[in-house]
């Protein structure tokens, strides 16, 4: 048995970087499907609304761990080996998108018709509506939500170690496993996520009050 | 006296021909014929429910139309005509709600069309856009945001939104229904102004010292039909049809209270 000393402490700590870099990288690629859902979800097209419904349903209705290992070893069966780093960025990217799609159409549709039918009865094609008209007045309704699913995500990554990919969590079971000090070392790692997370849910608390201001 | 057929077609701005709409089973529209010369003023008024706005969303397609046809400056169009937004930004289109872009200011809700669909420079579009707003006496406003100003300021930075596409024909749809009393004047003054320069007019009011002033034809709709047509005089002078006579008395009666 190993001695818990400040060797496996920096090792506990130097593992946060995996999960920062997994959540970043998750919720890059959250926020580009998720673009595309939320627009998918809004389209006048049936067909890509309820895709997009069918797509937000699966992943909103299914466990992120069985996501996680559904990335991990599907494409196994076909030959792509994957490393758990692939996988939980996959698994990771696919959810985010998912919420964040779900999430921005609601913000989009919050902006009210008359806002739709101002810029088409100015001959705007949809893309300049979207880009110029819509999304800039859904952003400000939708950044709360977005940073309260940022927290979600961090948290989301250490289920990451399960499919064996090291990051905060892992590490710390690592350790675990050496010194068998849980108390010490969970209560450690779960402080670190706090440390992290509780700045965004202010933050988010605060545009949140800030929107409501306005509003006003 | 008569005109040349083609020349005659060529002063026609708007032609509707046994439009019929729908929403689900219900009838909005009912075989709406209607011819709008070019600078034509044409008043519709109504009771609620009537159709009136509808009548004018389908000009632009903001609403489909179901059956017959409409026909704008020799085009014909329907909802998924490709290139309806060129049809589009000749019809400008001002609403009870104003719909001012939120998060741009006033001179910023003015260029924005001009720039992205007539590909206007910024330089051009601005300038164009403080001469518009100048027109409908608000120039100092030009670099506030919409929630800075009056309704009345607001709906008219919305006219003047549409005239900086320089429109063939402007639609207004209920213009100063949501407005406090002692606004309504500025912005009808403004239409005053614009009528008078000759542009093709269709006004969704129940404005009628407005229809009296301006209107070359008022329109009388009820259930989704056109009732009557008339020069404004003979309108509210001698309506012919009983469900105007009923209308006109109530909202005359309103007015005067």
């Amino acid at each position: 048995m190993r001695e818990l000393g400040p060797n496996e402490i920096l090792f506990i700590l130097a593992a946060v970087r995996w999960t920062l870099l997994l959540s970043v990288v998750a919720f890059i690629g959250g926020a580009i499907g998720g673009a595309l859902v939320a627009l998918a979800r809004t389209s006048e097209f049936k067909w890509l609304r309820l895709l997009a419904n069918g797509y937000i349903k699966l992943f909103q209705g299914t466990p992120l761990l069985m996501q996680l290992f559904l990335a991990f070893f599907v494409p196994g069966l076909f030959g792509w080996s994957v490393d758990p780093w692939m996988a939980a960025a996959i698994g990771l990217s696919l959810h985010a998108s998912a919420f964040l799609g779900e999430i921005w159409r609601g913000a989009i549709e919050v902006v009210p018709r008359g806002q739709w039918e101002a810029a088409t009865s100015l001959g705007l094609r949809y893309g300049p509506k979207m880009a110029l008209v819509i999304v800039p007045q859904a952003v400000r309704i939708a950044i709360p939500p977005t940073i309260g699913f940022l927290v979600q995500l961090i948290k989301g990554t250490s289920l990451a170690s399960i499919i064996g990919f090291v990051e905060l969590t892992r590490a710390a079971q690592v350790i675990n496993n050496a010194t068998f000090r849980p108390f010490t070392i969970f209560a450690l790692v779960a402080v670190v996520y706090y440390v992290i997370c509780r700045p965004l849910s202010a933050y988010s608390k605060r545009m949140e009050q800030k929107l409501l201001v306005a509003a006003r | 006296m008569t005109m040349p057929a083609t020349a005659a077609q060529g002063d026609v701005m708007i032609e509707m021909r046994k439009v019929d709409k729908f929403y689900g089973d219900f009838q909005v529209l009912r075989n709406i014929d209607l011819t709008v010369s070019r600078g034509e003023r044409i008043v519709i008024c109504g009771p609620s429910g009537s159709g009136k706005s509808t009548l004018i969303r389908c000009l632009n397609q903001l609403e489909e139309h179901q059956a017959g046809e409409i026909v704008i400056d020799g085009t014909m169009v329907h909802a998924n005509l490709r290139g309806i937004e060129d049809i589009r930004r000749e019809i400008g289109m001002v609403f009870q709600s104003f719909n001012l872009f939120g998060h741009l200011t006033v001179l910023e809700n003015c260029t924005l069309a001009p720039m992205k669909v007539r590909g206007i420079g910024r330089a051009e579009a601005e300038a164009t856009a403080r001469t518009i707003l100048e027109r409908v006496h608000i120039p100092e406003q030009a670099l506030k945001y919409p929630v800075q100003l009056s309704g009345g300021q607001q709906q008219r930075v919305a006219i003047a939104r549409s005239l900086c596409m320089n429109p063939k024909i402007m639609l207004f749809d209920e213009p100063t229904s949501a407005l406090d009393p002692e606004m309504v004047g500025e912005v009808l003054d403004v239409m005053v102004e614009l009528a008078e320069s000759g542009m093709t007019m269709i006004v969704v009011t129940h404005e009628m010292g407005f229809a009296r002033k301006v209107a070359d034809r008022v329109i009388f709709m009820d259930a989704g039909e056109i009732v009557e047509v008339a020069p404004p005089e003979q309108f509210f002078t001698a309506p012919r049809n009983e469900r105007t006579k009923k209308f006109l008395g109530q909202i005359l009666h309103a007015q005067q209270s």
